[in-house]
C-alpha cells in the first residue's frame, strides 16, 4: 500500500463521484441497482456494503448476485423488465445528450430519420422512465452532453411525462444527476434542473459554462459530502483496488 | 413423427425477397449466425427485419438487404455501438421502426397470443411516439381510466434462432444464463427456424432440468445443426463470445471482411476464421 492509494491520501474527484452515485442509491430498500458505467458500479457495490445493504446486484447477465459474486436469484431479460414495469429498480444510465427537464438521448444525434451519429438506439429509457426510478452518469459534463433539447428523447424528462399525461407522470423520478462536477436534481417548483451540490474544488461558475442551458443555481451550493474513513477504505482496498474509477474520472 | 432436420441453405431457400424475418438472440448473444451468413449468400433482399439487435443487423444492413428494421437497439456488448448499423443508418439506407425493449417484448407477445396489440406503461412521453407516427394509445376500460401505449403484434413470417441443443423433431434446448426471447419469436412467427450447436436423439436433453426445454416442435418448421453457428456471438457454454474476431468485425472495411470470410459457405467461413485466429496466435509469439 502506498501513501497516495492508502486511506490516509486525499479524496479525489472520481471518489467523490462514487459517492454521489451511491447515495442515489440511499434508502431505496430492497430494490435492484441497476449502475451503467464503472463509477456508478462501484458506488451501487459501496451503498450495499454500507448503508444499503438489502440492494440487488446483477452479474451483468441473467443472474442476481450478493457482493460476493455468489448467485442468489434468476434475472433473465423478461424478468428484468418485468422487475423495471413492478418498480423495484433504481436505474443509473448515461446519457448522450440531457437536457434542462432531464429528457435523455442515447438513440442517436442529429435528425433521425439519417442521423449524423447513430448511437444505440432508445433501448429501455422509454419502459425505464416511465417505471422506475432513474438516475443519470455523466462522466463529462460539457455543453455537448447537457444540451437545450435532445435530438431524440429516449428517456423521458419531467415536462415530456407532464405533457403526456398521468399515466407517464404516475411512476415517473429522475432522484439526480451525478456528474465528474457535482450533482443535480429536480427540486425546483417547474421541475427544472438544478446545481444540487458542488464536488470539492469546482465552481458553480465552471458547472454553469459546461452546461448548455440555463441552469438554476441557488446562492448557496452545498457541496458533495466527503466520505468516511471506512467509504474510502472500502473504495480503495475492496471494491476498486485496480483504480478504474480514474480511468472515467481522471483526477 | 416429422423429420424437420434441413440444412442452412434449405431454411433460405423457403425465404424469399420482401419478407418479415425475426431474429433471436439479444445484441452479441446467441444469434443465429449460420442462418444469417446463409441469408448473405442468397439472392433474397428487401427484409424487414424484426430483432433485439447485435451483428445479425450489423451484416445484414452492410449487405444491403434491410428495407426495414424494427428495434430498440443495435449493439455488440462488449462493443457498444454496432459499426455497421451505424454506417447504414447514417446513410439513410434502411428504414427504421425504434421501439422500446419492454415495447417490444410485447411486440412479441401479442403476435404470439394472436392479439392485435398489447398495453404497455412504455413510450408515451418519449420520441418513440413522434418517430412512429403509426403508433396509437388505448384507454383503460376499468375505474383508472389510465392511457396506454398498445403495442401492435410483431407478426413475422419466418424467425430464425440458434440454442444450444434440439433434437430432430423441432424441440430446442437452451443451456445458458437467459433465454431471450427464442420461444416467443419461434410461436409469433408463421414459420421457424431453429439451428444448434448440437442435435441429440431420445434421451438427450436429460442432463439438463426441464425448464431448459425453450422452443417446442409445435411451433417450429426446420432444425439445422450448425456447430459454433453462433459465431462470433456467446452461445455458452458451448462457446463464448469470439471477443477478438468481433473486434475484427467491427474495425475491418465492410468489402475487406466480406471478401476474407463471407465468400464461401459456413465451412469455408469457420475454417477462415481458424486460420485468421492461427495467424494471429503465432504473430503474438513471435513478438
Amino acid at each position: 500500500m502506498t501513501t497516495t492509494t492508502g486511506p490516509a491520501a486525499a479524496t479525489t474527484r472520481a471518489e467523490y463521484c462514487v459517492i454521489a452515485c451511491a447515495d442515489a442509491w440511499r434508502d431505496n430498500g430492497e430494490v435492484l441497482a441497476s449502475p451503467m458505467g464503472t463509477v456508478p458500479s462501484i458506488g451501487a457495490r459501496l451503498a450495499k456494503r454500507t448503508f444499503s445493504p438489502d440492494l440487488l446486484l446483477t452479474d451483468g447477465e441473467a443472474m442476481l448476485v450478493g457482493l460476493d459474486g455468489e448467485p442468489e436469484g434468476w434475472l433473465p431479460y423478461r424478468r428484468h423488465l418485468t422487475m423495471v414495469t413492478g418498480g423495484r429498480r433504481h436505474v443509473m444510465m448515461g446519457a448522450g445528450q440531457l437536457d434542462r427537464f432531464g429528457n435523455q438521448n442515447i438513440s442517436c444525434i442529429g435528425d433521425w430519420q439519417q442521423p449524423a451519429r447513430q448511437l444505440l438506439g432508445v433501448r429501455g429509457a422509454p419502459v425505464n422512465t416511465l417505471n422506475n426510478p432513474v438516475s443519470y452518469w455523466v462522466p463529462r459534463h460539457s455543453p455537448r452532453v447537457f444540451v437545450e433539447r435532445v435530438d431524440m428523447i429516449s428517456g423521458v424528462g419531467y415536462d415530456s411525462a407532464a405533457a403526456a399525461g398521468p399515466s407517464a407522470t404516475r411512476y415517473h423520478r429522475i432522484p439526480r444527476v451525478v456528474t465528474n462536477l457535482g450533482v443535480l436534481d429536480f427540486a425546483t417548483p417547474d421541475r427544472s434542473m438544478r446545481l444540487a451540490s458542488l464536488h470539492p474544488g469546482v465552481t458553480a461558475d465552471e458547472v454553469r459554462q459546461a452546461t448548455g442551458f440555463a441552469l438554476t443555481v441557488p446562492e448557496r451550493v452545498p457541496r458533495t459530502r466527503e466520505p468516511s474513513g471506512d467509504e474510502l477504505r472500502l473504495i480503495r482496498e475492496v471494491i476498486d483496488p485496480q483504480r478504474l474509477r480514474d480511468r472515467e474520472v481522471p483526477s | 413423427m416429422t423429420d424437420k432436420t434441413m440444412t442452412a441453405d434449405d431454411v433460405i431457400a423457403r425465404l424469399h425477397s420482401g419478407m418479415t424475418v425475426g431474429i433471436g438472440g439479444w445484441g452479441s448473444r446467441r444469434k443465429p449466425m449460420a442462418l444469417v451468413r446463409a441469408l448473405l449468400r442468397s439472392e433474397i433482399t428487401d427484409l424487414t427485419v424484426v430483432s433485439y439487435g447485435g451483428p445479425d443487423v450489423g451484416l445484414l444492413a452492410a449487405a444491403g438487404k434491410l428495407r426495414k428494421l424494427i428495434a430498440p437497439f443495435a449493439t455488440l456488448d462488449s462493443i457498444p455501438l454496432e459499426p455497421h448499423f451505424r454506417a447504414a443508418r447514417q446513410a439513410g439506407s434502411f428504414a427504421l421502426a425504434e421501439v422500446d425493449e419492454a415495447m417490444f417484448m410485447w411486440g412479441l407477445h401479442a403476435a404470439a397470443n394472436r392479439m392485435p396489440f398489447l398495453p404497455v406503461r412504455a413510450g408515451l412521453g418519449s420520441d418513440v411516439m413522434r418517430v412512429n407516427p403509426g403508433l396509437k394509445t388505448v384507454t383503460s376500460p376499468y375505474e383508472d381510466g389510465e392511457t396506454f401505449v398498445a403495442m401492435p403484434a410483431l407478426r413475422m413470417d419466418a424467425a430464425l434462432v440458434h440454442v444450444n441443443r434440439a433434437d430432430r423433431l423441432g424441440n430446442g434446448q437452451y443451456l445458458g444464463p437467459d433465454p431471450y426471447f427464442d420461444d416467443l419469436f419461434c410461436e409469433a412467427a408463421d414459420t421457424a427456424y431453429v439451428s444448434c450447436e448440437r442435435l441429440v436423439g431420445t434421451g438427450g436433453f436429460r442432463d439438463a432440468p426441464p425448464q431448459t426445454l425453450l422452443v417446442a416442435r409445435h411451433a417450429v418448421t426446420g432444425v439445422v445443426e450448425t456447430p459454433h453457428g453462433a459465431h462470433f456471438t456467446s452461445c455458452v457454454p458451448d462457446h463464448g463470445r469470439d471477443e477478438p474476431f468481433q473486434k475484427l468485425y467491427a474495425t475491418t472495411p465492410w468489402p475487406e471482411f466480406a471478401a476474407r470470410f463471407l465468400h464461401g459457405d459456413e465451412k469455408t467461413y469457420q475454417a477462415a476464421v481458424r486460420t485468421w485466429h492461427e495467424e494471429r496466435t503465432a504473430k503474438e509469439e513471435q513478438k
